[in-house]
């Protein structure tokens, strides 16, 4: 695995996972490891296979192939064991509308063999957590979207599990409460818990996710940070407005020097000088880099591919248009 | 935050206990979980309980000056044990269209990926429709009891047909159960929930004497399990015989419940939203 910890050290360990439903292979020997204490973002289309791999992590459904292993028990040898151990909040907010938040949070509690007295304490510091205390008492079913899934997740975390499950925690939220869920999970992160995020949006696990796995009709096609997969389609690059007293454009590439990408020569377009450059550069590397060879410019921006550029080159097609189950 | 992280110092996710104990407990808490929601819901009690009050209603003052009885008697006296297993048969519907409302929201996956004994899921939502039924029960018995029917066979054959009844429909509860966790939605429960049990409940000797109907149709009639629950009810209430009757029932209810919490249960553990 590429994992960069000790074995010890992954929460969540998948080799060769293969499902079939009937002609069709949702899963062709997918791998995936999450490192405690961190976030992966398992990325990619509608029908790609997210949900059937979180579906075989979380005991929900049988690999047809390969192994997978949570905190160290298998999931089709052990199911009860790692259901102990794991939080699920899937594609809809899977709460009891007909009841309240506390209620809703108690059950789980009651569920994981708490005694009331417990879940009752749970319940109640979780409302707190999430600022769910104001409307603990109330039925959910007026509640809206972005309501239901904190609640969704704080039902996930009763049990202090060592490994949450987000099967695309935004689907369906209007873009405040999409804010909103982000800030809540990056507090999460932030709190330790560890992780696995399944999303769509690109944006979303460049922002979450620590790793991301691409992948695309049942098998990982690219992995990595966000930055390392960036650099797959080119790294980044520094676009620069010359100084109108006529800055000399080979002086600004000879000023840049180590900065510079092995790949790629500079060239000019709309008047902009651009620079291939190394993945980590800043915009005030390049300014320091350009002051100590006494070179003047107008402006200069570094520009990053986007996720969007790595799923279209990876895949040739873009992630959130095609059709399909999850 | 205290509240969320990770340590897992403080919770044993390896000592869990389990257990027949814990599985009632785990039902239990399951079963709390629906009738919690039927105060609040009120309406949805009340249409439960107007329909059959209509039929006894309807059928009573409708049919009951055209249907001749072979035995004698009064049409109210031969007909209310007849919508009383109608009712309790058709509140087993409840089951499935809850389950498939579970499953289409994703609330069956929660409850499958915590670590509870996989059947107190359906074990507590059966439970809790019978305790609903039990409900609807007594407000159509005392509708009943209001237009002229009586537990002419003395109180304890009255309360033991009215179990029987109960137990039957527990039975077709996991039928149900099997149907709602089947099914592709809950527009679909509803459907497949309902429409074989007007067959069932009709070509039977809940609404008219068999001895009425065309050859072939009687023959179906009386090999009809509902047709015999009907009669050791009718019996029972009456204080007429009832014979194997309330055995045959009996033997009914609970073949069909073990044979479909079988076949329920393990479609439960293969389940999954959609």
């Amino acid at each position: 695995m590429p994992g960069t910890g000790t074995p010890s050290d992954l929460v969540v360990e998948a080799e060769g996972l293969v499902k079939r439903f009937g002609e069709t292979e949702a899963l062709r020997g997918l791998d995936l490891a999450v490192e405690r204490g961190t976030v992966l973002g398992v990325l990619g289309p509608n029908g790609a296979g997210k949900t059937t791999a979180v579906r075989i992590l979380t005991t929900l459904l049988r690999a047809d192939g390969g192994r997978a292993v949570i905190d160290g028990v298998d999931v089709a040898t052990d199911p009860a064991r790692v259901r102990a151990r794991i939080g699920l909040t899937g594609q809809y907010a899977a709460v009891d509308e007909r009841l309240t938040a506390r209620e809703n949070l108690d059950l789980v509690g009651r569920f994981y063999r708490m005694s009331p007295k417990d879940a009752a304490a749970r319940a109640q510091e979780l409302l707190e957590r999430f600022t769910l205390v104001d409307a603990a008492d109330r039925v959910l079913g007026g509640f809206s979207g972005g309501m239901r899934r904190r609640i969704d997740i704080a039902m996930s975390l009763v049990a202090r599990p060592v490994v949450l499950f987000l099967d695309e925690p935004t689907t369906g939220l209007d873009p405040r409460s999409r804010l909103a869920m982000w800030d809540l999970i990056e507090e999460l992160v932030a709190e330790g818990v560890t992780t696995l995020l399944t999303t769509q949006y690109l944006d979303e696990a460049d922002r979450l996710a620590e790793r991301i796995v691409v992948i695309d009709h049942g098998h990982a096609i690219a992995q990595g940070t966000p930055d390392e997969l960036k650099d797959l389609v080119g790294g980044a690059r520094v676009e620069i407005r010359l100084d109108a007293h006529g800055s000399d454009g080979d002086a600004v590439v000879a000023a840049l020097g180590e900065l510079r990408s092995p790949g790629g020569g500079p060239a000019m377009h709309d008047g902009l000088l651009h620079v291939p450059v190394r993945p980590t550069t800043t915009a005030p590397d390049v300014v320091r880099a350009l002051d100590a060879a006494g070179v003047t410019i107008h402006d200069v921006s570094v520009e990053r591919p986007t996720l969007d550029d790595v799923f279209m080159t990876l895949t040739g097609h873009a992630a959130e248009d095609e059709g399909g189950e999850g | 935050m205290a509240a969320t992280t990770t340590t897992t110092a403080d919770v044993r996710h390896d000592e869990l206990p389990s257990g027949p104990l814990w599985a009632l407990r785990d039902s239990w808490n399951e079963a709390r979980r629906h009738l919690r929601a039927v105060p609040r819901s009120p309406e949805l009690l009340v249409f439960a309980t107007l329909q059959p009050i209509m039929f006894v209603l309807l059928f009573n003052y409708v049919f009951g000056g055209s249907v001749k009885l072979p035995g004698g008697g009064t049409y109210t006296q031969f007909l209310i044990p007849g919508v009383f297993a109608q009712t309790v048969v058709f509140g087993s519907a409840f089951t499935g269209i809850g389950l498939a409302e579970d499953l289409s929201k994703g609330f069956i996956d929660r409850l499958r990926s915590l670590p509870i004994s996989q059947s107190a899921v359906l074990v507590g939502r059966t439970m809790s429709d019978m305790v609903r039924n039990i409900l609807t029960f007594g407000v159509m018995l005392g509708v009943a009891f209001a237009i002229g029917f009586r537990f002419q066979g003395g109180i304890a054959r009255g309360v033991l047909a009215s179990l029987l009844l109960l137990a039957f429909s527990y039975s077709f509860s996991w039928i149900q159960a099997l149907i709602g966790l089947s099914v592709s939605s809950v527009e679909a429960a509803n459907s497949a929930g309902f429409i074989w049990m007007f067959p069932l409940t009709f070509v039977s000797s809940a609404f008219v004497p068999t001895e009425n109907m065309t050859p072939w149709l009687r023959w179906i009639a009386e090999r009809n399990p509902f047709t015999i629950v009907t009669n050791a009810a009718r019996a029972l209430y009456s204080g007429a015989p009832a014979g194997n009757l309330v055995w045959s029932s009996l033997a009914w209810a609970a073949g069909i419940t073990v044979l479909f919490a079988f076949l329920a249960i393990r479609k439960f553990g293969n389940s999954a939203s959609r």
